[in-house]
């Protein structure tokens, strides 16, 4: 069975408190930041107190990267999703930190289309998420146009993963290139449940949050409490967006979302979401692309909100950029703002470009449209520029190196 | 026959001019990826279509359908095609 009951509030309380002890013990382990742009990859190398960045870059200069991860299971595979303008979309491996890339042998691919019928094609590949420690060399990646693959050879082979990728009513809910976001509609969000590698949830925009708790075999929408446009029927599946979904590590049985329509929580086993962002300032909105999850504490959780009124200029809000973290599971939101420009910068953070790292206080990182990739040591008081001029970022992850 | 290269696949050729054969489009490009793995995934797509700014020349004309037939004296351009800055 995936859902547990919830741990009482003070052994909670324990457990972050022993593992705040035990990483303290551990060797020191350092930051490295990657950066996915819409012309390249750079990974910044940081020092023990991350105060100064070393960049390794451009990889790949000139191509589309949606997403770099490191493996967190062995600390050194590294995973790019790519395309170029020209080519078809690709992975590239590499298992000594960026030093040299090897192509995937089989790409995530759509099956091919019985003869007469028009077949999908993967534009790129969007979402890489590595799968639970149990299963070292596996991976999940999510497509646009939408699909779901897996690989369980590090990346270099990949396949349809479960029946959704033809299955007519998961096609029906992906809706067309028309229906999504502007580069075509994304399979985002893919999660492993940490205590069940069986148990899943994937997000699509447009499309809903999915669940399976039998490795794909059968599917559930999770979409009960999720708001969309005025005038829509929310009983409809394929009208709902989340942008980002987010499990907590501290509780798994907590989840976050971003969404077109506004900021959620859900507490398993309940499938029915919370609208937390009711609570954010009204002239803010609760409208915006990330949501990054504490690594220790399952009540505090950050966003990057996004002016989302009229045509969606999709700016940040008056041009004033700013982050806002809940500490109490979303009752209460302050701003933070402190280091980054008081007014007319009109970029934004994507989906997939804010990320936290494991350091205790909390390092929080995003990169912007404009190519400025920001980072705060303190969990958000304060905000440095650590790089600018960088193409249009699309995804951060910090990952922690030896 | 010789197969010119555009400069975004010269990571799988190292070089811009390849040797190359096939008795249709089709069978040149399942040539070159044996010569070249991956290489003929970044041109075609899944479902056995051209992709979007990929360009294949026969003598000089441009061609669309990949069963077009290939005589080993003919010479075969790829090109891409603008797509955006």
């Amino acid at each position: 069975m995936a859902h547990t009951t919830k741990k009482p509030a003070t052994r909670e309380k324990a457990s972050a408190t022993r593992a705040r002890r035990a990483a303290r013990r551990r060797p020191a382990r350092r930051v490295m930041v990657l950066v996915a742009t819409r012309k390249g990859a750079w990974l910044l190398h940081g020092d023990a107190a991350r105060k100064t960045w070393q960049m390794d870059g451009p990889h790949f200069l000139g191509h589309i990267v949606n997403h770099l991860v490191l493996d967190p299971r062995d600390g050194r595979t590294l995973l790019a999703a790519t395309k170029t303008g020209h080519l078809g979309p690709t992975i590239f491996r590499s298992t000594n930190l960026g030093r040299s890339w090897k192509e995937a042998s089989r790409p995530p691919a759509f099956a091919k289309a019985p003869a007469g019928e028009k077949g999908r094609a993967v534009d790129h590949t969007f979402w890489l998420t590595p799968c639970h420690t149990n299963e070292p060399h596996a991976w999940y990646a999510g497509t646009s146009p939408q699909g779901l693959f897996r690989s369980d050879d590090g990346g270099d082979t990949w396949e349809p993963f479960s029946i959704i990728n033809d299955d007519p009513q998961f096609r029906a809910w992906m809706g067309s290139v028309q229906d999504g976001t502007p580069d075509g509609p994304k399979m985002h969000s893919i999660i492993v449940d940490p205590r069940d590698p069986a148990h899943l949830y994937f997000g699509m925009s447009g499309g809903g949050v999915h669940e399976t708790l039998d490795r794909g075999r059968t599917w559930t929408p999770l979409v009960k409490g999720m708001e969309v446009v005025d005038g829509f029927d929310a009983a409809n599946i394929a009208f709902h967006d989340p942008h980002c979904v987010r499990l907590c590590p501290s509780n798994p049985d907590r989840l976050y979302q971003q969404n077109h329509c506004g900021i959620y929580r859900l507490d398993r086993p309940s499938s029915e979401w919370t609208r937390i962002g009711k609570n954010m300032p009204k002239q803010v909105g609760d409208i915006g692309f990330p949501m990054v999850v504490h690594p220790r504490d399952a009540d505090t959780v950050w966003v990057f909100p996004m002016d989302g009124t009229s045509v969606w200029p999709r700016t940040s809000p008056q041009g004033k950029p700013c982050v806002y973290v809940t500490r109490n599971g979303g009752k209460r939101w302050q701003r933070l703002d402190t280091g980054l420009p008081a007014s007319q910068a009109w970029w934004t953070v994507k989906r997939q470009a804010m990320t936290s790292d494991l350091q205790d206080p909390v390092g929080l990182y995003f990169g912007t449209t404009s190519g400025e990739l920001w980072m705060s040591r303190d969990e958000g008081q304060r905000w440095t520029c650590i790089a600018r001029h960088l193409p249009e970022i699309y995804a951060v992850e910090a990952a922690a190196v030896e | 026959m010789k197969v010119l290269i555009p400069s975004s696949l010269h990571s799988y050729t190292k070089e811009p001019k390849v040797e190359a054969s096939g008795a249709t489009l089709t069978e040149l490009l399942a040539d070159l990826d044996r010569q070249y793995p991956g290489l003929r995934f970044r041109v075609i797509d899944e479902q056995g279509q051209m992709r979007g700014h990929m360009r294949f020349f026969v003598n000089g004309e441009q061609v669309f359908d990949l069963a077009h037939a290939l005589r080993p004296t003919d010479e075969v351009f790829l090109l891409q095609a603008l797509s955006g800055g």
